[in-house]
């Protein structure tokens, strides 16, 4: 998943991320996924003649919260008008910050301990929806086109990067990486395949050791991470491919075809089109206080790289291993790292702690997230203390999940009383002094005999005694 | 200053404008054009070099709308006034091309 | 005409009401005097009468009016207050929103269009108790100074119907003189309230940016557009403001400081204050003789009155109205984007979307506009927008700045409206350059904010109306009508135009000023 031997890609990625407020960026309509077409339109949002726009409060918040997220300075703003005619756009002009955007001069901090630079995150509104009707459904064979203002107006925050991205698999980080900031930011629920979040990304590739950069491809409709990085690495691979071939690429806009697995051209950039940008008269410009700033600051809570830094602190000096980095990343991704971070401060083993949240819990996450962190502790002091298997506890906290309750009822409820260290050491002892023969034996080294023991606990038990306590009771007894 | 607005520049900015323009108009409007343009050049006179543009008279800043959502128009109402409509979206002819 | 008010001249130049004033109908309605529904017919029969010679309509909203006056009249029969101007007739100008009501901009490509909403003014209108009339011509997207420009034929001048009304709002100040409606709201971007209320004889107010809402005004130049009064005294000038003036929420310009009461400040005077002649906008080249006489004896009115007068001169001026003809098109062709067969108005069919576009706004729009699109665009496409708009925009800062040493010198300004009076319908259609210097006395105050007023002061030697302008800082309305009140009851009669309602006729024209 990077550049063939010998070459150099060069990687920026553009993420529009729709902002979680509850009406569109410059009216009072409903921002909503879902509803019936052309149901949240007003004057304002369909561009009626005599409509004004006004900015949303919570609008500006979440993008300074996105910014500040990122690392970026928070500036004072102006929005301007982006001309050109498309019928998804209701004033054929699109109002977003050009020159002087709110957020400048940011990074991203990725989990393999690369930094991606933020060049801006900027307002802007999002547009309506154009459905192609026609013979093919295709947008060149297409008889004609609905169009659905409901999303027009919506809004937007632009995330630009620097072309600091390398490869494929770089680029899926940052936006994996991306995704859990807007989401631990609250500024979006990042769901791609709903298109709250939608990511182009800029494509060229150069020899090593060239410093020009070459021409570049812009890449859209990647909806998902995995297309994120399979039409990056096909990108690359049609690049070098061309320029090896003694050819020029041709700076173009490009269409990720999902189905055939590569990328076709769209439409060829060579001219420049003519936005005619310049400042929206109808709004004023927005210099957010320091005070609001400060505000908005300390608001955030922990972002996903100071999380992950947390979980892997749990694990003393020397850190959690690599083989432990993925687990890591995920408890913190799908929002579950604290569960990880309370069990470890009631004393539970950290790598315990991980392992059941990273793997079992996770199988889950959206119910994970709602389990009441103190439950989920008493569970694994339960496994910890042997009072339950690893089969058993991760049966109970399956249960634990789905339904919530008290750890120590569910395992009753599942026949997996646990017998107290006490109780069992007294089975233990019994069994052994019954069988003093196979007790000999087994000191003199006959180490499968152990199952001989256990088996006979087990049934005196009626199976609920847990094999490693009773090997631990065997070893006790042996002295 | 820049040179007076061609014939050929007038077409250009007809095509950005989306105005469908004739052969005649274009032959009208680019000499009418250049001598609107000839006399608005006179602002090259002054001297600006510190002074900042002006794009709102009054220095307004912050003016901002609480996030509370207000009822829309009714849908019957938004498509009544459109030239075409089918399935409760605007119906427009086929789009070549993606926006720019 | 029967009134209930006694018409006495003495009262009207002591300062009361004349009879046909909006505020006389609207006192007359409140007490029970006067019923809103006889108001509303007499005028609706005026209408009638005249309109087919003038044209200042584009739709009489005879139904509605009838059914709003009747509710104003309930609720006084009920003891309740209508508002200020209970029973009022009101024009409105055609880019103004009115739910239900074809609002068009005198344009083909919004022909038939009926906004699902009202204005914030016309709101404002219906909640003071007046009563809307109509809709009046314009030039198409207000863009002109004749309303010739307009796509369902021109207004024609009440004074001499061969000739225009000014414009853009020149069916609301033709129809204001006519007597076709007491009160009209026009719009002024560059002059088109103050020009074409000159042209007719009419009081025309252009208030500061930012204090009437521009929510529901279809935009022409957004940063310079205003909705603005128009009548037939300063007084009822005065009153409308005071109605249609205050913050807004719904548009993101409009100021949070309550503008100040006009109607108070009317009668004034002006002892004491320092009024500036300014040169370049009365003596500049193509100013009229009469234009310049007429602004002359204006000053010396003022300085009769009480007022400091000195000639003040304010180069950079000279640069107003080069600079908004790059600010105002660049403005306009953005705003007009929106026009394209999509979701409202006008479509003609093509191949694509695109080409439906390009066709749709051929057909629709007139002349005019194109040409202004086509500069606009120009100004703002790569290459040229430095030269071109944001230089436009450094010469704004440089307007607005010799203003501000202008009124550290002077309370308000005085200066011609227009360098002529009213010229001929097809006189200077062919001539874009000729028709935009008919604002070159106007254009500045746009750029700078400001307010000013248009007062008609006397005649030219054929008989045709003059206006004379006095231009105040921002929010300083209240000395602003206080010295056009002056002026007004210092200025020679105007007639009584030519074609016109019969009552005003009867009623002599203008009341106050016509009593000197
Ligand atoms: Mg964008
Ligand atoms: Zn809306």
């Amino acid at each position: 998943m990077s550049a063939p031997a010998g070459w150099e890609a060069v990687i920026g990625l553009e993420v529009h991320c729709e902002l979680r407020t509850a009406t569109k960026l410059f009216c009072g309509c409903r921002n909503e996924f879902g509803a019936e077409p052309n149901t949240h339109v007003c004057p304002v949002c369909l561009g009626l003649p005599g409509s004004l726009p006004v900015l949303s409060t919570a609008a500006v918040e979440l993008a300074m919260r996105i910014g500040l997220a990122l690392h970026c300075e928070v500036r004072p703003s102006v929005f301007h008008r982006k001309n050109y005619f498309y019928p998804d756009m209701p004033k054929d002009y699109q109002v977003s910050q050009y020159d002087e955007p709110i957020n400048v001069a940011g990074y991203l901090d990725l989990p393999d301990g690369s930094r991606v630079g933020v060049e801006r995150a900027h307002i802007e509104e999002d547009t309506g929806k154009t459905s192609h009707v026609g013979d093919t459904g295709r947008i060149h064979g297409a008889g004609y086109a609905l169009v659905d203002y409901n999303r027009a107006g919506v809004p937007l925050v632009e995330i630009v990067s620097e072309p600091g991205i390398t490869s494929a698999t770089q680029a899926r980080l940052y936006a994996s990486e991306l995704r859990a900031i807007l989401v631990a930011s609250g500024a979006s629920d990042g769901r791609m395949e709903e298109g709250s979040m939608r990511v182009d990304a800029n494509v060229s590739v150069r020899r090593v050791g060239d410093l020009e950069l070459g021409t570049r491809c812009e890449v859209k409709n990647l909806n998902s991470l995995r297309s994120l990085s399979r039409a990056v690495d096909h990108e690359i691979g049609r690049q070098v491919a061309i320029v090896e071939g003694g050819g020029r690429v041709e700076q173009q806009t490009r269409h990720w075809d999902e189905d055939r697995g590569c990328t076709v051209t769209l439409r060829s950039k060579e001219e420049a089109y003519d936005y005619r940008y310049f400042p929206e008269p109808d709004l004023v410009p927005l210099a957010p206080d320091a005070a609001w700033v400060e505000d908005v600051r300390s608001s955030l809570g922990p972002m996903p790289a100071d999380r992950r830094r947390a979980v892997v602190a749990l694990f003393g000096a020397g850190g959690a291993s690599d083989a432990r980095a993925d687990q890591v990343a995920t408890v913190v991704e799908l929002g579950l790292d604290h569960l990880v971070v309370a069990a470890a401060g009631a004393g539970i083993e950290p790598a315990l702690a991980l392992a059941r949240t990273a793997n079992e819990a996770a199988a889950d996450a959206a119910a994970a997230r709602e389990v009441d962190p103190a439950a989920y502790t008493a569970l694994l002091q339960m496994e910890q203390r042997q009072e339950l298997s690893a089969t058993q506890a991760k049966a109970v906290l399956a249960e634990l999940v789905t339904g919530g309750g008290a750890p120590v009822e569910i395992a009753r409820r599942m026949g997996f009383e646990a017998l107290a260290a006490g109780s069992l050491a007294e089975v233990v002892a019994a069994v052994v002094a019954e069988h003093p023969g196979e007790w000999e034996r087994f000191c003199g080294g006959e180490a499968k005999l152990a199952g001989f023991f256990t088996g006979h606990v087990m049934r005196r038990t009626e199976g609920k005694a847990n094999g490693k306590a009773v090997a631990a009771e065997l070893a006790k007894l042996q002295g | 200053m820049p040179a007076r607005i061609t014939r050929e520049e007038t077409a250009h900015v007809a095509r950005l404008a989306r105005l469908d323009l004739t052969d005649d108009e274009l032959d009208r409007y680019a000499p009418q054009l250049a001598g609107v343009l000839d006399h608005a050049a006179q602002v090259a006179a002054v001297d600006t070099a510190a002074t900042p543009p002006t794009a709102h008279p009054f220095p307004l800043r912050n003016v901002l709308r609480a996030d509370v959502p207000v009822p829309s128009l009714d849908r019957q109402v938004v498509l009544a006034e459109a030239p075409a409509v089918e399935d409760g979206r605007f119906r427009v002819p086929r789009i070549i091309g993606e926006a720019p | 005409m029967t009134v209930g008010l006694t018409p006495d001249r003495a009262e009207a130049s002591a300062g009361g009401a004349e009879p046909l004033s909006a505020r006389a109908l609207a006192d007359a309605v409140r007490r029970g005097e006067r019923r809103a529904s006889e108001v509303v017919e007499e005028h609706l029969a005026a209408i009638e009468a005249v309109d087919g010679e003038l044209g200042c309509f584009l739709t009489v909203t005879a139904d509605g009016a009838r059914r709003r006056a009747a509710e104003i009249d309930a609720e006084v029969a009920a003891g309740r207050d209508p508002g200020p101007l209970a029973g009022v007739p009101v024009a409105v100008k055609d880019n103004l929103c009115t739910t239900g009501v074809a609002t068009t901009c005198a344009s083909r490509i919004l022909e038939g269009w009926r906004p699902p909403y009202d204005a914030t003014v016309v709101a404002r209108l219906a909640e003071a108790g007046a009563v809307m009339v109509g809709k009046t011509n314009l030039d198409e997207f207000a863009m002109g100074s004749s309303t010739e420009n307009s796509a369902f034929g021109p207004t024609r001048n009440p004074h001499d119907p061969s000739r225009v009304p000014g414009g853009s709002s020149g069916g609301s100040a033709a129809a204001v003189a006519a007597g076709l409606a007491p009160l009209a709201l026009g719009s002024d971007t560059g002059g088109s309230i103050r020009q074409p209320a000159a042209l007719c004889g009419v009081v025309g107010m252009k208030p500061t940016y930012g204090t009437v809402s521009r929510y529901g005004l279809i935009a022409f130049a957004s940063s310079l557009d205003q909705v603005g009064p128009v009548a037939r005294s300063v007084a009822d000038a005065a009153a409308l403001f005071d109605v249609i003036a205050g913050h807004d929420p719904r548009d993101s310009t409009s100021l949070v400081d309550v503008p100040p009461a006009c109607g108070p400040a009317v009668g004034a005077g002006v002892q004491g204050l320092r009024v500036g002649l300014v040169t370049e906008l009365t003596d500049a080249q193509g100013v009229d003789a009469d234009v310049r006489s007429r602004v002359a004896e204006a000053a010396d009115a003022l300085a009769v009155a009480g007022a400091t007068v000195d000639s003040v001169s304010i180069p950079e001026l000279r640069f107003a109205l080069p600079a908004y003809y790059l600010l105002a098109p660049a403005e306009a062709s953005s705003n007009l984007s929106r026009y394209d067969g999509v979701r409202y108005g006008l479509r003609v069919d093509g191949d694509d979307v695109a080409d439906m576009n390009a066709r749709t706004r051929a057909a629709g729009f007139g002349p005019e506009v194109k040409r202004r699109i086509l500069l606009g665009t120009y100004a703002l496409s790569a290459g040229y927008y430095d030269a071109y708009y944001a230089q436009a925009q450094r010469v704004r800062t440089v307007i607005i700045q010799a203003f501000a040493r202008a009124y550290e010198r002077f309370d308000v300004l005085l200066a011609a409206t227009t360098p002529g009076t009213a010229f001929r319908l097809g006189e200077k259609i062919d001539d874009p350059l000729a028709m935009y210097l008919s604002d070159v006395c106007t254009i500045p105050t746009n750029l700078a904010g400001h307010p000013a007023i248009s007062v008609p002061f006397g005649t030219d030697s054929a008989g045709l109306p003059v206006g004379v302008q006095i231009l105040a800082p921002a929010l300083g309305e209240p000395v602003m009508v206080a010295a056009a009140a002056v002026l007004e009851r210092a200025a020679p009669s105007t007639p009584v135009p030519r074609v016109a309602a019969p009552t005003l006729a009867t009623a002599g024209m203008p009341a106050v000023g016509g009593a000197r």
